[in-house]
């Protein structure tokens, strides 16, 4: 992919990565975000901000095709999203980190290496020292605190060849080094050509660069119910 | 960037999930467990007389493994819900339907093959009739996957529930009934000295359709329970 | 877009549905009531005594169109429930789910009537026949499909997974109906049978059939009485539903 800076005129003409227009959601009636529009193109890293309740996971599960909008359209490289064109293409890290507690964190790597394949030049072992956990190959992930769980769980994302990563609230129960980290690996994803769309509750933000950033608030209407 | 073939995703959801049931080998004796007992109450109720026994010895056995199959499905989704790897396999590039016939497969080999193992044990403690020692297995060899891939699709759809417990069983046991009459039935008819090919065939055909179409319907009720 | 899908798409939408189901459902009702009233004074006085079974044979006025509705219920929630799945039709959605325990109060009098019938026909209340075993899974199925329904919180989830069960059912239903047939007959000399090849007279044949029609009509009058608080339901927060809303608190306080 070729390192061009987002602002390019060449990618502007280009069709977004993942556009969405007029997204909103609504579980039995009572709207949960939106209308919202933004839009995502390869470089580029933008920060979902919102408080808790916003509706940022739901945001996120409707952006991996999990869920479908109760209105508006959400587009992938200008063509409507489904999961069967979306999934070859995406990482995605939620709530829970789809790390199974009785493997290895190296275990749980290859599973998931096997299964959304291996960006080329990395390896299981490599991508666990390069989220710093060199040496924690063989250690049980119950054995694991919070905040190094998430670390494997970034490796995971970091692994799968894919140009789109959905993360949700990567900064969680991250330690200060934690927190670089996660922001390096955002930098060098966007410098590659990838793109990146991740959540916060605005505590600790994405900071290097100019990221774009989304507020998301629930309708208004919610107060009156 | 390339992502993986198909097969070595295949392969790594069934090495992950063998190596699961391998580190968690101590919940593994509990259908047969469960079974054992079942299979001693009815002794304990109906009386020790052997003729008694061996006249509902097949159909026992039959409904005590079809009730540990029940109890044992539970855990097909249920770990990985909860820890979201569930959520990882829908979003993989590989065809869900394909990977969740993986796991059926994992987990009938991992509960339902045990059981069938230990058939002719529970057929002995009721005394079942000489002729049904080759029988009984070979109904449950067939019946078993069919109870696996049917019950799945409807654990797929109470995925999300905390307590789905009784509601799985309303939903399982009416689709369980054919397979009950017809595994049952062959070994009641030959005891009874009645031609019995018919509905292990029935049963075959069966099997063979729910191979095909039990896994679609799992990744289509997944999706549902997913959203 | 063509015209039948334009019309299919202004009278699934939510008022137009709430309005039309509104104006025809009455009509259901009083044609129901009609038609099950004259089938009842056919069946119950004008049609004769039955030469074997005395007057018990005529619980059938009851029994058989119910358990007819019990499949056609069954059946026209099952087509629902693929519609809405494959379209997402809202309107189809909530038409399934109100199908659903219609169905199962049908399935239900099948069970208790045939018992009934069963008591001075066989002396016994229950009987392992292979129509009353089916009937019995089919009042399962039904209770699966209303439990699940239950049971998810976001209600459109619900139907469609509700809906989607109500389909596997659909093709679970012959296969029950073929393994307890078969069942049955390996079991034959424990049962009797219920209805033989006797041939029904003409004076019983009418009320029979005009109940049934009765049923039918009846049913849809509750399954659109249903479907109008189910949309009402789903749709709770839209404008329309607050106009209405509006509309019933200024005719109370009139």
């Amino acid at each position: 992919m070729p390192h061009t800076a987002p602002a390019s005129v060449e990618l502007r003409d280009r069709p977004a990565l993942l556009e969405a227009r007029g997204l909103a959601y609504a579980r039995n009636d009572e709207p949960v975000f939106g209308p919202l529009d933004f839009t995502l193109h390869p470089g580029e890293v933008v920060l979902v901000e919102g408080d808790n309740g916003a509706g940022k996971t739901t945001l996120l599960r409707l952006l991996s095709g999990l869920l479908a909008p109760t209105s508006g359209e959400i587009r992938l490289a200008g063509e409507p999203l489904t999961l069967a064109r979306l999934s070859p293409q995406v990482a995605l890290l939620s709530h829970a980190n789809g790390l199974k507690p009785e493997l290895t964190a190296i275990e749980n790597l290859r599973f998931a290496a096997g299964l959304l394949g291996l960006r080329s030049g990395l390896s299981p072992t490599t991508v666990l020292a390069g989220v710093g956990l060199a040496g924690y190959d063989d250690v049980p992930t119950r054995k694991l605190s919070a905040g190094q769980k998430k670390r494997v769980a970034l490796a995971r994302v970091l692994l799968a060849p894919v140009g789109l990563w959905l993360l949700d609230e990567p900064y969680a129960n991250l330690d200060r080094d934690g927190i670089q980290l996660v922001n390096r690996l955002l930098e060098n994803h966007a410098n590659r050509g990838g793109a990146a769309l991740i959540t916060s509750h605005g505590a600790y933000a994405y900071t290097s660069g100019t990221p774009r950033r989304i507020p998301l608030r629930a309708d208004a209407n919610r107060s009156d119910a | 960037m390339r992502s993986g073939s198909t097969a070595a995703a295949c392969a790594a959801l069934v090495r992950r999930d063998l190596t699961l049931v391998w580190r968690r080998r101590g919940d593994a004796a509990n259908p047969i467990l469960f079974a054992l007992i079942v299979v001693a109450l009815f002794p304990l109720a109906l009386g020790p007389e052997p003729e008694q026994l061996r006249r509902i010895a097949a159909g026992v056995v039959f409904v005590a493994i079809l009730l540990a199959g029940l109890l044992a499905l539970d855990t097909l989704f249920r770990s990985d819900y909860e820890d979201g790897s569930l959520e990882q396999l829908v979003l993989s590039p590989h065809p869900l339907s394909l990977l969740l016939a993986c796991k059926i497969a994992v987990h009938w080999f991992t509960t339902a093959l045990p059981l069938i193992i230990v058939s002719p044990l529970l057929g002995e403690l009721l005394h079942l009739a000489e002729p049904l020692r080759g029988l009984l297995p070979l109904a449950l060899l067939l019946a078993t996957p069919l109870l696996s891939l049917l019950g799945a699709v409807c654990v797929a759809l109470t995925v999300g529930m905390y307590r789905s417990g009784m509601l799985l069983a309303l939903l399982v046991l009416p689709l369980y009934v054919p397979v009950l009459i017809f595994g049952a039935g062959a070994c009641n008819a030959a005891q009874a000295g009645l031609p019995f090919a018919a509905p292990l065939l029935w049963l075959g055909a069966a099997l063979v359709l729910a191979l095909v179409l039990a896994p679609l319907a799992c990744a289509a009720a997944l999706r549902i329970s997913l959203s | 877009m063509n015209a039948l899908t334009l019309w299919f798409h202004k009278t699934g939408s939510p008022p137009t549905a709430y309005r039309l189901a509104g104006r025809i459902m009455p009509w259901c009702y009083g044609l129901g009531l009609v038609l099950g009233l004259v089938a009842l004074y056919g069946g119950l006085v004008l049609a004769p005594r039955d030469y074997q079974q005395g007057d018990a044979y005529r619980i059938i006025f009851i029994h058989v169109p119910c358990a007819w509705m019990s499949l056609f219920a069954y059946f026209f929630m099952a087509a629902n429930a693929f519609i809405a799945l494959v379209w997402r039709i809202k309107l189809s959605e909530v038409l399934a789910m109100a199908a659903a325990p219609i169905g199962a109060a049908f399935t239900f009098i099948t069970l208790v009537t045939g018992s009934i019938w069963g008591k001075p026909m066989w002396g016994t209340w229950w009987t392992w026949d292979a129509r009353l075993t089916s009937e019995l899974v089919l009042l399962f199925l039904y209770l699966g499909v209303i439990g699940l329904h239950a049971a998810i919180e976001d209600r459109r989830q619900a139907a469609r997974a509700a809906g989607f069960l109500a389909l596997i059912g659909i093709v679970n239903i012959p296969i029950v109906h073929f393994s307890v047939n078969w069942w049955n007959t390996l079991h034959q000399g424990s049962t009797v049978r219920l209805m033989g090849p006797s041939k029904i007279d003409a004076s019983m044949i009418w009320p029979l059939l005009l109940m049934a029609l009765a049923t039918h009509v009846w049913f849809f009058g509750s399954v659109l009485a249903r479907t109008r608080i189910g949309l009402l339901e789903l749709d709770g927060g839209k404008d329309w539903v607050r106009a209405i809303a509006l509309d019933d608190d200024k005719e109370a306080h009139a």
